[in-house]
C-alpha cells in the first residue's frame, strides 16, 4: 500500500461478453503511476464494465489486468489494493463518518491509534474535520462525496477508481469538487482511473483520456490532443461541438460546396474524400472583399445565439449543410443578423480530414 | 352538508364496532383465564390465578410448553438460516426460472396444512420419526420458510449492492461483507423473520398433530386434545400465555423496526 | 455485487432441498403409494368413481365449497369498510385499527377458535346477553353447527382480506378521487365509478386467497362444527386417523390440491397485476 514504488495499471486485450453481446472488446491500456486517467464515453460504451473489471467485481473473459506490476486478472477485489469512489457514494448507513473512513483500515487490522491518526488526516484533506460523529443521513450530497473520497484515500492506495463520482452534484459544487479531487490526487501522487460521460469534466481533470465507443477505445491521448486532433467523427462530436463538412477529392484538391476548396493539416492524398473537421471556435467571419483562398466558405446566417462571452452563428452553406461559428464577443463586435450573407474561414492547421 | 358528516360518522361507528369485535375474543379469553369460578363462565364472578396455578402445576402441560418452545426455537434457527441464504441468492442472483422458484417457495402457504401434514406423517411413520422433536422442527420449517423469505427479501431490498462492492474493495472477504455490512443492515429483518418463524412453529397445530405422537406433544396439540373433551378454563390460561407470546413478539418486532427507522431515516 | 452461477445455486439449494424433500416429494409419494396400493389403473379408476360418487364425500366437497364461499363473502363484506378506514386513517387511529387486525392475525388459530367457543357456547357471552335482554327464552345453539363454523372462519380469515385490500386501496392515487369530485361527482358516484373499480383487483386477490385458505380449513370447522359440517380437510384427516383408508385420503387430497393449485395459479395472475402481498 505504498505509493512510491508502484507501477500503475496495465490492461492487455481485455474482453467481456454477456450472452451474445460483447460489451468490452480487446482493450489494451497502460496507465503509469500518478496519472489521472479518464474513461469517457456514452452509456453502454463499456467504460463502467472496464472499471468493474479493474476493480475485480467482474471477471474478464479474455486478456490480463496488471495492477502495480502484479497480475490481478482473477484476484478478488480485496487483494488489489485499490481505493474507490462510487457513483452513489455507497456510504455505509450504519456507520458514522469516522466508521466509514476507518473501514478500510479496520478491515485490514490497522492498530487503533494509527487508525485515528490516518482518519483525521484523510478528513482534514477533504475538509470534513469535526464531522466524525455524523451519519450519512445528516450530511449533504457534497459532504457525503467528501466522506467517500476520504474513505478511498485513507489507506494510501496507489490506484483509486472513481465511477462518475460527481454525477449527483449540482453544477457549482461539481466544479469545486473537480478541482479538489485533482488537487488531492496530485498531492498524494496516486493513479486515478476516472469514469464519466461528461466531456467537460474529462477535459478539465485528466492527464489522458480514453474515449470509448461500443466496447472499444476510439482514441486515447491528452485532453488537448483528443479535442483538437480527433481520429474519428465520433470522437470529434463526443468531445464538443464539431463542424464536419463534406469534401470530395477532385484533381488532387479537396472540394466542397459552392466552389470552396480545403487544405488540412496532415492530408492523406490517397483518401477519396471525407469530412473536413474544424471546431466552431476556430472558424471566424472574414471581412468583406478579400481574395478567395483555401478554407473559405460562403453562406447565410440562419440563427444567431448570444451566449455572453461568445456569439454562436449557425450558417447555412449553399448545399444546405450547417456550419457553426463561435465568435468571441470582443469589444466593438457587430452582431450578424439571420439572413445576412457571410464568408467563413479558418486556418489550415485547425482543420483535419476525417473519414465520412 | 349533513349527508357527508353523517356518512363519516356512520363509517367511524362501524369501524369501532368491527375493531372491538376483532379484539374482543382475545380480551375475553384473557379475562376468563383469571376466573375464580369452577367452570368457564364469562364474565367471571370472582377473580383468581387458580387456572394458572393448575397449568403450572401440571407436568403434562409444562412438558408440552417445553416441547413447543424447543421445537419453535429449532424451527426459528433453521428456517431463518435457510431463508436468509435463499433470499440473498434471489436478491443478488439472476434466475431464469425465478417465477417458478418463487411460486415453489411460497407454495407451503397455499397448500392446506392437512395435506402437508399427512404427507409428512406418511414419510415420518416409515422412518420412525414420529415424536422426534428436531424432525418436527424441520417439518415446521417447511411452513415457516415462505414467511421468512417474504420478510427477508423485502429487508434485503434496502441493501445497495454498491455497499457490498465498497466493502469488498476495502478489504473484506465474502464473510466479512456479510458480517460488517449486510448483517447490520438487515438485522431488523432477520429479527422479524426469527420472531415470526418462532411464532409460526409455536402456534402450529395441524402438522404437530400428526407428527408429535405422545413424546413430543406441543402446547397447541395439548389444547386441541383438551378441547375435544371439554372447554375447561385451564385452556384459557394456556391461551392467554400464547396470546402474551404473540404480543411480546409483535412488540419486540415493532421496537426493533422503530429503532432502525430512527437510525437510517434519510434527511429528505 | 452479482453472484456467480455456482454461488447463487449453492445459496438457494438448501431451501429448495427442504421443500423438495419435505414437501413436494412426500405429497407425491403419499398419493402415489396410496393409489398403487389399489392395484391396476383400472382399479384406481373404479375406486375413484366409487369415492367421488359416495354421498358422504360428495357432501363434504359441496359443504367445503359452500362454507368457503359463504366465508369469503362475509369476509369481503366486513373487510372492505375496515380496509377503507385503515387506508384513510392517520396517526393513532391508524395504529389502533392496525393493532386490532394484526394481533388476531398473529394469534394461534386454535386460540382464536377457542375464544369463539367461549363466546358462542350455551353459557357463553352472546347467549347470556340474549337471555338477559329477554330476546330468547332459552339458549340459542351457536356452536357445533354451520353458524359457528362460519363465524369462527370469518374471524380467522378476516385479516388476510383486510391486509390485501389495504395494499390495493393505499395504491389508489388520491388525486383521481379529487379530480372526480372536482368534476362534480357525488361521493357515492366517486366510490362506485372510481374507487371501487380501482380496488377491484384487490377484491379479487383477497377473495381468492381467503377462498383458497378456507378450502383447506381444518381446526376451526373440526372444533366448532356439527356432524353436518364435515369439510374436505377433516374428511382426509378422519380417513387416515380413524379408518386408515389411505387410498380414499389420497383421492380426496388430489381433489383438494387440484382446486387449490388451480385457484393459486389464478391468484398469481391477478396479483401480478396488483402488488398486494400477504405474509402469513
Amino acid at each position: 500500500m505504498s505509493t512510491s514504488t508502484s507501477q500503475g495499471v496495465r490492461l492487455e486485450a481485455v474482453s467481456k461478453t454477456y450472452g451474445s453481446e460483447t460489451v468490452v472488446r480487446d482493450i489494451s491500456l497502460t496507465i503509469p503511476q500518478g496519472e489521472f486517467f479518464t474513461l469517457l464515453g456514452p452509456s453502454g460504451s463499456g467504460k463502467t464494465t472496464t472499471l468493474s473489471m479493474i476493480a475485480g467485481f467482474t471477471l474478464p473473459d479474455g486478456g490480463r489486468i496488471h495492477i502495480d506490476g502484479k497480475d490481478a486478472t482473477r484476484a478478488p477485489p480485496r487483494d488489489r489494493g485499490l481505493g474507490m469512489v462510487f457513483q452513489n457514494y455507497a456510504i455505509f448507513p450504519h456507520l458514522d463518518v469516522f466508521g466509514n473512513v476507518a473501514f478500510p483500515l479496520n478491515v485490514r487490522k490497522v492498530p487503533k491509534p494509527e487508525v485515528a491518526k490516518r482518519v483525521a488526516g484523510a478528513l482534514e484533506m477533504v475538509k470534513l474535520t469535526s464531522f466524525e460523529k455524523r451519519f450519512a443521513r445528516e450530511l449533504s450530497g457534497g459532504q457525503q462525496q467528501r466522506v467517500a473520497l476520504a474513505r478511498a484515500i485513507v489507506g494510501h492506495p496507489p490506484v483509486v477508481l472513481m465511477d462518475e463520482p460527481l454525477g449527483a452534484l449540482d453544477k457549482n459544487l461539481r466544479y469545486h469538487m473537480q478541482v479538489e479531487i485533482k488537487e488531492i490526487s496530485r498531492r498524494l501522487g496516486m493513479t486515478v482511473i476516472y469514469v464519466t460521460h461528461d466531456q467537460e469534466e474529462a477535459l478539465t481533470m485528466s492527464d489522458r483520456i480514453a474515449i470509448m465507443n461500443r466496447g472499444s477505445i476510439a482514441q486515447i491521448g491528452p485532453p488537448r490532443e483528443v479535442y483538437e486532433r480527433p481520429g474519428s467523427a465520433f470522437v470529434a462530436r463526443f468531445l464538443g461541438e464539431a463542424n464536419l463538412i463534406a469534401a470530395k477529392r477532385e484533381g488532387g484538391a479537396l472540394r466542397g460546396a459552392g466552389g470552396a476548396w480545403f487544405e488540412v493539416a496532415s492530408d492523406r492524398p490517397q483518401a477519396a474524400g471525407g469530412q473536413v473537421f474544424v471546431r466552431p471556435e476556430k472558424v471566424s467571419i472574414l471581412p468583406e472583399g478579400g481574395a478567395p483562398s483555401a478554407n473559405q466558405i460562403a453562406g447565410t446566417v440562419r440563427h444567431t445565439a448570444f451566449l455572453g462571452n461568445v456569439v454562436r452563428y449557425e450558417v447555412t452553406l449553399p448545399d444546405g449543410q450547417i456550419v457553426l461559428c463561435d465568435a468571441t464577443n470582443a469589444s466593438g463586435t457587430v452582431l450578424r443578423q439571420p439572413g445576412e450573407a457571410v464568408r467563413l474561414g479558418w486556418q489550415r492547421a485547425d482543420a483535419l480530414l476525417l473519414e465520412a | 352538508m349533513i349527508g357527508p358528516t353523517l356518512r363519516t360518522a356512520a363509517l367511524q361507528l362501524l369501524v369501532v364496532l368491527l375493531c372491538t369485535a376483532m379484539l374482543a375474543p382475545i380480551i375475553i379469553v384473557v379475562i376468563a383465564s383469571f376466573s375464580g369460578d369452577g367452570y368457564l363462565k364469562f364474565p367471571p364472578d370472582t377473580l383468581s390465578l387458580r387456572w394458572y396455578v393448575r397449568f403450572l402445576g401440571d407436568p403434562r402441560w409444562l412438558a408440552s410448553l417445553w416441547n413447543s418452545f424447543l421445537i419453535a426455537a429449532m424451527t426459528c434457527v433453521l428456517s431463518t438460516v435457510l431463508g436468509f441464504l435463499a433470499a440473498y441468492a434471489m436478491a443478488r442472483g439472476t434466475f431464469s426460472i425465478r417465477k417458478t422458484i418463487t411460486a415453489l417457495l411460497l407454495m407451503p402457504l397455499i397448500v392446506p396444512h392437512v395435506v402437508t401434514a399427512i404427507a409428512l406423517y406418511f414419510l415420518s411413520a416409515r422412518f420412525g420419526l414420529i415424536g422426534f422433536k428436531p424432525w418436527i422442527a424441520v417439518a415446521h420449517s417447511v411452513v415457516a420458510l415462505p414467511i421468512v423469505l417474504v420478510i427477508l427479501q423485502s429487508a434485503l431490498k434496502v441493501v445497495d449492492p454498491n455497499l457490498e462492492r465498497a466493502a469488498m474493495i476495502f478489504g473484506c472477504t465474502r464473510m466479512g461483507v456479510f458480517r460488517r455490512v449486510v448483517l447490520p443492515l438487515v438485522l431488523p429483518g432477520v429479527v422479524s423473520a426469527m420472531l415470526f418463524s418462532f411464532l409460526t412453529s409455536f402456534d402450529e397445530l395441524v402438522i404437530s398433530l400428526f407428527l408429535a405422537g405422545i413424546r413430543a406433544e406441543t402446547l397447541p396439540v395439548r389444547i386441541w386434545n383438551s378441547l375435544l373433551l371439554e372447554v375447561e378454563p385451564t385452556i384459557a390460561a394456556v391461551s392467554s400465555l400464547l396470546i402474551a407470546v404473540t404480543c411480546a413478539a409483535l412488540l419486540v418486532e415493532w421496537g426493533v423496526r422503530r429503532a432502525r427507522e430512527r437510525t437510517l431515516a434519510t434527511r429528505n | 455485487m452479482p453472484l456467480r452461477l455456482a454461488a447463487k445455486w449453492a445459496l438457494i439449494a438448501p431451501a429448495l432441498a427442504l421443500l423438495l424433500l419435505l414437501f413436494i416429494t412426500p405429497i407425491g409419494w403419499f398419493i402415489w403409494e396410496s393409489l398403487t396400493e389399489l392395484g391396476s389403473l383400472e382399479e384406481v379408476w373404479l375406486e375413484t368413481q366409487a369415492v367421488l360418487g359416495s354421498r358422504a364425500i360428495l357432501g363434504a366437497i359441496l359443504n367445503t365449497n359452500g362454507i368457503a364461499l359463504t366465508v369469503t363473502v362475509m369476509v369481503l363484506v366486513i373487510g372492505y369498510p375496515l380496509s377503507y378506514a385503515l387506508s384513510r386513517a392517520r396517526g393513532l387511529a391508524f395504529s389502533l385499527v392496525l393493532l386490532c387486525i394484526v394481533i388476531p392475525y398473529f394469534t394461534s388459530v386454535i386460540v382464536r377458535t377457542y375464544a369463539w367457543m367461549v363466546i358462542l357456547g350455551r353459557n357463553g357471552l352472546i347467549n347470556q346477553i340474549l337471555l338477559g335482554l329477554g330476546f330468547v327464552s332459552e339458549p340459542v345453539d351457536l356452536l357445533y353447527n354451520r353458524t359457528g363454523v362460519i363465524i369462527g372462519m370469518t374471524y380467522v380469515l378476516l385479516p388476510y382480506m383486510v391486509l390485501t385490500l389495504y395494499a390495493a386501496m393505499k395504491a389508489v392515487d388520491q388525486r383521481l378521487l379529487q379530480a372526480a369530485e372536482g368534476m362534480g361527482a357525488k361521493p357515492m358516484a366517486v366510490f362506485a365509478k372510481v374507487f371501487l373499480p380501482l380496488t377491484l383487483h384487490g377484491v379479487t386477490a383477497g377473495s381468492l386467497i381467503v377462498f383458497i385458505l378456507a378450502l383447506g380449513f381444518f381446526i376451526t370447522p373440526a372444533l366448532m362444527g356439527g356432524p353436518g359440517d364435515i369439510m374436505m380437510a377433516m374428511l382426509i384427516e378422519r380417513e387416515i386417523e380413524l379408518s386408515h383408508n389411505w387410498p380414499v385420503a389420497a383421492l380426496m387430497t388430489i381433489v383438494l390440491l387440484g382446486i387449490t393449485l388451480a385457484l393459486y395459479a389464478l391468484y398469481g395472475r391477478v396479483s401480478d397485476k396488483a402488488e398486494g402481498g400477504f405474509a402469513r
